[in-house]
């Protein structure tokens, strides 16, 4: 008998992967898994982002029915607590008892608490599990700062969640330097400064002797250099102790320092009994990231198999985005080798720092650090962890592009490469996935699992499937959707050519099914900027995400938020008037928004005509908060007020946001004009902006604030109002033409051929001779505009629309708000609940 | 079978081509969509979405997925079968389905 009863003791990260692997065996187990945590396995490496809108549902690795569904029997919120080695059972907190042959211990580690006086206190916490989640969420309501104690990897994680939580931040640190296990003194530093910049306090060199209370806070922490720092909250994080108490009381072998001794093939000192995780210690080593865990359960699963893979230690190189600062660590990060010479490249300015340490004959590569920016990281790792040789200048590798760094291309990586890391992926799986008919990134996803562990591996491994697919003569697909095989571009050209007005004519003509709620939008948006129809009318309804068919944005709760336009930010205030008289009447929250403007929340779809009604009446039009279109052109107060204004900057802005209001395009569109280069309406942020000078304007194009903010390209200089317009018009119909789906000027621009230069010689040069078409073609949805508020209050069959029931005139009772700082807000899911049980 | 009453919900000329509309029945809110070119033309389903948590779901975009006629949650885009009511994204969601009927101008529900 071979071990037919396996009992897993710990459902974290790696009991569950030991799970996966196992009931993929082709033998039969009967296989118990018994988790002290009350939920089944989750993400733990993605913890934080619960703090910036994940739900802790989303970090499942399984659930409770998955398990039933493999046969596994799983038992959750219950702690194993001794082992009878002789009679080889368990036994649990709740007094069941299980028998196994084989005993897989998964306990993983928890945070250490350094002895502090005070440190017992409810406000002190610690960080690893969803359930300490909610204690520092909840102890953070009524907080204004907070420390963590630990300047590592895990506490300096832990910090960017706190500050996330809109918390004065400190970060509190024994050592001299942050991220000390993984970066020497230049890069520590370099990070230190980011991180301040970013406005979290860094303490170091502070070692905690009493946390008391505090004066004007919860706490105080007193340091042994006689300082103090007050804080309402502390999270622990210096550094990870393994769970070993179960092995020890049954007398497995433990390290001097904890950990469960294994040997490489994961077996504890007792044969039945395997340890993996972060409650292993191998040669003296706790190793506490997630795939070295994933490559011990690898070892103690081929046990059970012919193959026996041996675990013989495991890299700890990570790359990591820390308060948004990149940094990454690779091998050997503080060259201690012998004889190991290093290169390093700092730039004071753009605060970057990067470091290779190269071995004696400088054909290796023994580590690394990247401080500020971590794109080189993919390419280096490749170089660490297959051995390639280095090219003869080792240094191009960390120089900045423009000298010609090498980089390693794709189908350059032997086949022996690891792409991914977490989940064991090589070159040569992904090869032989796509050689035996694999077409997609998707499919190499589900097949491998690569990407779905850390994430870090993700572009690396579309820049291989891509090259793979490529070589073997498969076009990488742009279709928008299954109803036609046309990207957004071709589908542009074809309802100009052909003159299509309608969804239905083009789906009937050119594609097929019924469409969907990618390819209407799409098309619609196509129809707009081509014809500037009502976006209402009939045969456009459909078509339309609620958002335009309804003129306003859907917010969480199914109400809607109502944008007035304020052409360049200018308001009397006499509208200001209205809009207030308008947010009370309906007790609507107000907020001014990033854009100069005000927006007003929750109006029940009920509520939009009779509102929209009042600010029509008092001379407002809309703001197209909803659509993709023009948004606002900020302003700044220009040469009328400012001491430093060159131009009128307010009176240009008003000119452009009319010029194009309206206007539909791939996505949204946003400009600002600012009265001199001091900048203060940040156009240079913008898909287009303005900036005054001496003699006129200049353009700049390609901005972006959002996700990846891009800096705009200048593109003319002084130029007068006629020819600054005149460029305006022939660039953005040039971009609604050419761009694909959602895909804002700064994306389109990086993926223009020809670049800056090119747009230049279309929209300036004239060299395509569109020009006066372009011009033409926007000079007739100028004259086509029309409020669309003002057209549907104005139609009594379009107004039908806005009933919240066709047979009723009841309100949605389930939309609940309660009242914050003054102001309604939609209820959350446990206050619905409590006002839903108490009428 | 068994004989039951027949409501009617509201007026044919209420719906919307190729869109959605709502109406309360009892303390129910059932989403109504009305595709002319199909057969049935008429389909009905709750109208709350459970992923959002909001009663929303007359509000989506209507399509097929791979020939399934779907609606597209207007809030974070799940696509619901207007055939069964199964959660196309998410297998264990699934919304409640109606018995609806387009007679003589109105529309009829049997409950
Ligand atoms: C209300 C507002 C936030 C605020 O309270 O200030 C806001 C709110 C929303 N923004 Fe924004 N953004 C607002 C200013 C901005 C700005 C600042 C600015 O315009 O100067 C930016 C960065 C600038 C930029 O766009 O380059 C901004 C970048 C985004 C992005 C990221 C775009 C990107 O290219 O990365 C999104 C997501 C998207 O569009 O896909 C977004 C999406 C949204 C959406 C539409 C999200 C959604 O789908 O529900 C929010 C809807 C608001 C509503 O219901 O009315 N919002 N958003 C601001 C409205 C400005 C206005 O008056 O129209
Ligand atoms: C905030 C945070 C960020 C991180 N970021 C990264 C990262 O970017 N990259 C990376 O590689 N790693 C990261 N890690 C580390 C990673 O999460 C761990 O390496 C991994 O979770 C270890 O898995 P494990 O299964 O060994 O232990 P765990 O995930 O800790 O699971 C052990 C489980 O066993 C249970 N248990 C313990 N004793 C018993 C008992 N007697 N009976 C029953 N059950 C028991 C515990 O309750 C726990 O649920 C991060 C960790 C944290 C907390
Ligand atoms: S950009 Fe120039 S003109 Fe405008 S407010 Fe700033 S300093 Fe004044
Ligand atoms: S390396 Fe972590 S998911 Fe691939």
């Amino acid at each position: 008998m071979t071990g037919k009863r396996i009992v897993i003791v710990g459902n974290g990260m790696v009991g569950h992967y030991y799970v996966e692997k196992l009931v993929a065996l082709p033998q039969q187990f009967d296989i118990t898994v018994i988790g002290a945590e009350p939920r089944p396995a989750y993400d733990r490496v993605h913890l934080s982002e619960v703090f910036s809108g994940k739900k802790p549902e989303d970090l499942a690795l399984t659930s409770r029915e998955h398990y039933q569904q493999l046969g596994v029997s799983a038992h959750f919120g219950d702690e194993v607590i001794s082992i009878n080695r002789e009679a080889k059972t368990i036994t649990t907190s709740t007094g069941r008892n299980f028998n196994y042959d084989k005993l897989i211990l998964a306990t993983g580690s928890y945070p250490y608490v350094p002895p502090i006086p005070g440190a017992e206190q409810p406000a002190c916490l610690v960080y690893r599990t969803i359930d300490d989640l909610g204690r520092i969420r909840a102890e953070s309501k009524n907080a204004k700062s907070a420390a963590v104690v630990g300047g590592g990897l895990l506490g300096l994680e832990c910090a960017n969640a706190l500050q996330n939580l809109g918390l004065q931040t400190h970060v509190v640190e024994f050592a001299n330097g942050l991220m000390n296990q993984q970066l020497d003194l230049r890069g520590s530093q370099l990070l230190r400064r980011l991180i301040e910049e970013l406005d979290v306090r860094v303490h170091t060199g502070k070692a905690t002797r009493r946390i008391a209370a505090g004066d004007d806070s919860r706490l105080k922490m007193e340091f042994a250099d006689n300082s103090a720092l007050e804080t309402d909250l502390i999270v622990f994080s210096a550094g990870i102790r393994p769970n070993d108490n179960l092995a020890k009381s049954a007398n497995l072998e433990i390290g001097e320092r904890g950990g469960i001794v294994i040997d490489y093939h994961c077996r504890t000192s007792d044969s039945s009994i395997y340890a993996i995780g972060e409650c292993a210690l191998f040669g003296n080593k706790i190793y506490g990231l997630v795939a070295p865990g994933y490559r011990m359960a690898d070892a103690a699963l081929s046990q059970l198999t012919e193959e026996k893979v041996a675990f013989q230690g495991a890299d700890m190189s990570t790359k990591l985005k820390l308060l948004g600062v990149d940094v990454g660590s690779i091998g050997d990060a503080k060259g201690n080798a012998e004889n190991c010479c290093s290169f390093e490249y700092a730039n004071e300015k753009t605060k970057i720092y990067k470091r290779i340490n190269v071995s004696a004959d400088g054909k290796q590569l023994l580590g690394a650090v990247l401080v500020g920016d971590c794109s080189d990281y993919d390419n280096l790792m490749q170089y660490y962890s297959n051995g390639l040789e280095l090219p003869e200048q080792a240094e191009t590798l960390i120089l900045p592009s423009s000298s010609g760094a090498v980089t390693l291309n794709a189908s350059a990586l032997p086949l022996t490469a690891t792409i991914c890391s977490c989940h064991n992926v090589t070159k040569a799986q992904i090869v032989d996935l796509i050689d035996s008919g694999a077409v997609s990134l998707a499919a190499v996803k589900t097949e491998t699992a690569a990407s779905t562990g850390c994430g870090g591996c993700a572009a690396l491994l579309k820049s291989v499937v891509d090259a793979e697919l490529s070589m073997r003569g498969v076009e990488v697909n742009n279709h928008i959707c299954e109803h036609f095989k046309f990207s957004r571009q071709e589908l542009f050209h074809i309802c100009k050519i052909e003159s299509i007005q309608s969804f239905y004519v083009l789906l009937r003509k050119h594609g097929q099914g019924r469409g969907c709620d990618i390819c209407k939008p799409t098309v619609a948006s196509i129809l707009a900027s081509l014809w500037n129809d009502y976006v209402l009318e009939d045969k456009h309804v459909g078509l339309q995400d609620t958002n335009d068919t309804f003129l306003a944005n859907m917010q969480k709760n199914g109400t809607y938020s109502v944008v007035p336009r304020i052409p360049g930010g200018e308001i009397t205030p006499a509208k200001l008037g209205v809009i207030a008289d308008v947010g009370k009447q309906f007790d609507l929250y107000t907020k001014i928004t990033g854009g100069q403007r005000i927006d007003l929340f929750g109006a029940r779809l009920n509520q939009l005509p009779e509102i929209w009604k009042i600010l029509v009446d008092a001379g407002f039009e809309t703001g197209h908060a909803y659509g993709k279109a023009l948004r606002t052109v900020k302003s700044c107060v220009g040469n009328s007020w400012c001491r430093y204004g060159v131009q009128d900057s307010v009176s240009m802005a008003i000119f452009i946001e009319n010029r194009y209001k309206g206007l539909r395009s791939p996505h949204k569109i946003k400009s600002a004009v600012s009265g001199c280069t001091r900048e203060c309406a940040e156009a240079q942020s913008k898909d287009f902006g303005i900036i005054a000078t001496e003699r006129g304007w200049n353009l700049f194009v390609g901005g972006n604030g959002g996700m990846r903010p891009r800096h705009a390209d200048l593109f003319a200089t002084d130029l007068d109002d006629e020819t600054l317009i005149k460029y305006i018009d022939r660039y953005l119909i040039f971009y609604i033409r050419t761009a694909a789906r959602l895909q804002r000027t700064s994306v389109w621009l990086d993926n223009l051929e020809g670049g800056l230069d090119y747009l230049r010689e279309v929209v300036i040069d004239d060299r395509l001779g569109i020009a006066a078409e372009l011009e033409q073609q926007m000079q007739s949805l100028v004259g086509t505009y029309q409020c669309e508020w003002k057209t549907t209050i104005n139609d009594a069959e379009k107004l039908k629309r806005f009933r919240q029931f066709v047979n009723s005139d009841a309100d949605d009772t389930q939309i609940l708000f309660v009242r914050e700082r003054g102001q309604p807000r939609p209820a959350n899911a446990e206050e619905r609940k409590l006002m839903e049980l108490t009428p | 079978m068994k004989s039951v009453n027949v409501i009617t919900l509201c007026a044919a000329s209420d719906l919307i081509a190729d869109s959605g509309v709502c109406v309360l029945y009892k303390n129910t809110q059932i989403a109504l969509f009305y595709l002319p070119a199909e057969t049935p033309a008429l389909w009905a389903i709750s109208n709350w979405d459970p992923i959002s948590e909001a009663n929303i779901l007359s509000r989506g975009i209507l399509g097929d997925i791979e020939g399934e006629l779907v609606v597209a949650s207007p809030l974070y885009k799940q696509h619901f079968s207007l055939r069964s009511g199964r959660c196309l994204e998410q297998d264990s969601q699934r919304v409640a389905t109606f018995k609806v009927e387009l007679s003589e101008g109105s529309v009829l529900l049997y409950p």
